[in-house]
């Protein structure tokens, strides 16, 4: 009874990828089954068996409609923590991001800045990326809707529609925007394919760029850039809704690190309410002085 | 008194009709043209390489085209002072200046749009601002309050103009035979009736009451670029308030200026006299005093208390890289011709004039210094960027493009003279025959 009733829904799928794809049905490309049954959930949640020889690998994704890409990822708010204790200026995180997003080489979607708040306080390294703002200056100012706040709190950009006036950059006090003056020079095959608002590729002549917190990645359950590429586990990405955070080998609940280390967020006084945080520079892990240009033994990308 | 002497009519008519360009006038319209080629190619330039031929960058993203934006919008303020306040004051004195001022209001706001589309870094993408239009963007509100504006004004120079437009078609073989058809198109339905007239007049005073609220949108609207944003210098409730006079000064500067030229170039001397000089002075010194307190509330109540942020941003005006041009734009651009027109022989055409000349250029420097200084003081150090990011001194072809701007409000100017009455002709005829009648 179980076997007919397995056989059955195995000939269904097999008719339905036959429908779906006639080329697969005639000529070379027909295909014999193996006789080896794997088991697969289908997408009402039942358990079906198909043949082996009927799987096709999916080469990625099915990309997305713009649309979809401006809701967001839905039952998601992502959250950055950054730790400045274990910042040493290497820029690894740059180097990555930039690479990864095939910015024009003025670029830096991260910046690295050289901290000191008082005359007589403690100097201290300081990443920043886009603080994908829950009350973002930048997206009231667009006049074209090209800059916008999803669901998943990722402030992103669709260089599509953005009309390049740069009221964004002037919106936003943490200096977060660049802007692309010339081609940005993406070598192909990027620059020829489709611009996506979660991937941020390719960059465009004439429109406005930044850090947009990897949804692309995170769709496919990976983190962002720079979260993987520091050496020091800086950077910590995750959901508050999940209440947790991860830099890849460490994992915490958000609001135990936020609460045991005092976490904050930059400039709480304009109550822009971002959504990257950062633990202060306490218990170092590295001299302020080894993060240093003359100091340090790993040469600076560039 | 000149302007006491009566006049005939056919004087009058000889005397204010447009006049064919002479020698001065052709070389000047040529330069005019000039100019503005070398700063179309310049703009050819910057939509084939993008705006990286500019010296903008990150940090210094607005430049000379968003502050020659706010100066034409600040310059085109000035029709609504001249023809609609002093009109609804009845300033009888100012009727003569009307028509100058519009055409100056007309022409600045025309390069204003302009100015803007160049500043955009995808120009064909401008009808997005229509079809995916955000209402809460401070940028659309500008949009609707400029375009408004434009058709107001360009209604206020169109209907005082239909009276001259009859006695210009009724001298056809005065007029070339191209200005002939222009004036036909325009006018060829006013019969001048009583009942014409009266819907005319009624339509003149409405759209006077309607342009003052409306010229105070547009340039506080345009204060609101920058104020609604974070940034010291721009982070003010001082700004709306700030602008609109400085924009009301600068306008009064250009009218003496219009003045004098059209005055000595046109030989209008029985039309725009000392009076005229002695009133448009009296303004200016008013309007410099107004702008002046504002500069005092913007400047020295940051000052006084030296915020963080606020700190580096007034120091480099007060006594560092900015301080040549901001001192510039105080002394020059408002004190010097204020105390130029406090007396009775600084009101004359010739000092009045110079006056006019330093408020314009003492204004262009000072919206200059209102955008530009700023953006090089963000709240974050300036750090991870090319050495090129970190100053800002326009191009080649940003100077081309902002002269080319400059020259095309001014070959505007110098057309609309060409082909109308600069002096209401209807109106200085009405005035003379009640003048001759008292």
């Amino acid at each position: 009874m179980e076997d007919n009733l397995s056989s059955r829904r195995a000939f269904i799928a097999g008719g339905l990828m036959a429908m779906l794809n006639p080329g697969c049905s005639s000529g070379e490309n027909s295909i014999q089954p193996s006789g080896e049954k794997v088991k697969l959930l289908s997408v009402d949640g039942e358990e079906i068996e198909v043949d082996r020889a009927f799987l096709k690998p999916v080469p990625d994704l099915p990309p997305l409609s713009n649309a979809e890409e401006r809701v967001g990822i839905k039952g998601k708010k992502f959250v950055m923590v950054i730790d400045l204790a274990r910042c040493k200026n290497v820029g690894k995180c740059r180097e990555s991001c930039n690479h990864a997003h095939a910015l024009h080489p003025d670029h830096n979607w991260i910046k690295i800045y050289q901290m000191q708040d008082g005359d007589h306080t403690a100097p201290y390294w300081q990443p920043t990326t886009c603080m994908h703002c829950d009350s973002p200056p930048c997206v009231k100012v667009c006049p074209v809707d090209a800059t916008f706040k999803r669901e998943d709190g990722i402030v992103a950009i669709d260089s599509d529609r953005c009309i390049g006036c740069r009221f964004c950059m002037a919106a936003c006090p943490y200096t977060t925007r660049v802007f692309n003056w010339e081609d940005p020079g993406v070598p192909e095959p990027l620059a020829s394919q489709h611009y996506s608002c979660e991937s941020s590729i390719p960059q465009k002549k004439g429109t406005v760029g930044k850090c947009d917190f990897c949804p692309d990645k995170v769709r496919k359950d990976e983190l962002p850039h720079c979260v993987t590429a520091c050496p020091n586990g800086v950077f910590f990405f995750g959901d508050i809704i999940e209440d947790s955070v991860t830099n890849g080998t460490e994992t915490f609940r958000f609001s135990e690190l936020i609460r045991d280390k005092a976490g904050y967020r930059l400039m709480e006084d304009l109550g822009t309410k971002p959504s990257v945080y950062y633990l202060p520079p306490v218990d170092r892990n590295f001299p302020f002085e080894s993060g240093l240009p003359s100091t340090q033994e790993t040469t600076t990308p560039h | 008194m000149k302007e006491h002497s009566p006049l005939s009519t056919e004087k009058i008519i000889s005397d204010l009709y447009p006049k064919k360009f002479g020698r001065i006038g052709r070389v000047w319209t040529l330069f005019l043209v000039i100019v503005c080629l070398i700063g179309a190619y310049a703009y050819y330039r910057q939509l084939r390489y993008g705006l990286v031929v500019t010296s903008l960058r990150d940090y210094v993203s607005w430049g000379i085209y968003i502050s020659n934006f706010v100066f034409f919008v600040a310059i085109s303020l000035v029709g609504s002072l001249i023809t609609a306040i002093l009109r609804l004051a009845n300033a009888k004195w100012s009727t003569p200046l009307t028509r100058i001022a519009e055409m100056i209001a007309v022409s600045a706001i025309v390069f204003a749009s302009l100015i803007i589309i160049v500043d955009m870094g995808r120009p064909e993408r401008l009808v997005y601002i229509f079809t995916h239009t955000r209402i809460q963007s401070p940028i659309t509100w500008d949009v609707v309050v400029i375009s408004t504006y434009f058709v107001i004004s360009l209604l206020l120079l169109y209907l005082p103009l239909l009276p001259d437009l009859q006695i210009l078609n009724s001298h056809p073989n005065r007029n070339t035979g191209f200005l002939n058809r222009i004036y036909r198109f325009l006018g060829a339905f006013w019969k001048g009736t009583r009942e014409q007239e009266a819907i005319n007049n009624r339509s003149i005073i409405l759209l006077c009451i309607l342009i003052i609220p409306v010229a105070f949108t547009i340039h506080t609207v345009t204060s609101w670029l920058f104020a609604t944003t974070y940034r010291p210098g721009w982070d003010s409730t001082n700004f709306g308030a700030y602008f609109i006079s400085g924009a009301f000064l600068v306008g009064g500067g250009a009218v003496l200026v219009a003045m004098y030229l059209f005055r000595k170039f046109y030989g209008l001397q029985n039309y725009i006299t000392y009076r005229h000089f002695d009133n448009m002075g009296r303004v200016v010194v008013m309007l410099a005093l107004l702008y002046l307190y504002f500069n005092v509330n913007e400047y020295l109540v940051p000052a006084f208390k030296m915020k963080k942020p606020e700190e580096h941003h007034l120091e480099e005006l007060f006594s560092g890289k900015f301080s040549l041009g901001f001192w510039f734009a105080i002394i020059v651009g408002m004190i010097i011709p204020m105390f130029i027109l406090m007396f009775k022989k600084g009101r004359r055409p010739y000092p009045a004039f110079w006056a006019g000349v330093m408020v314009v250029v003492g204004a262009w420097f000072k919206r200059y210094l209102i955008v530009t200084p700023t953006l090089l003081h963000p709240f974050l150090p300036m750090a991870d960027v090319p050495e090129s990011y970190l100053n800002y001194f326009p191009s080649w072809e940003e100077w081309a493009i902002a002269m080319g701007s400059l020259a095309g409000v001014l070959l505007i100017i110098t057309l609309l003279a060409r082909v109308f009455p600069i002096v209401p002709m209807h109106e200085s005829i009405t005035e003379n025959d009640a003048h001759q009648e008292n």
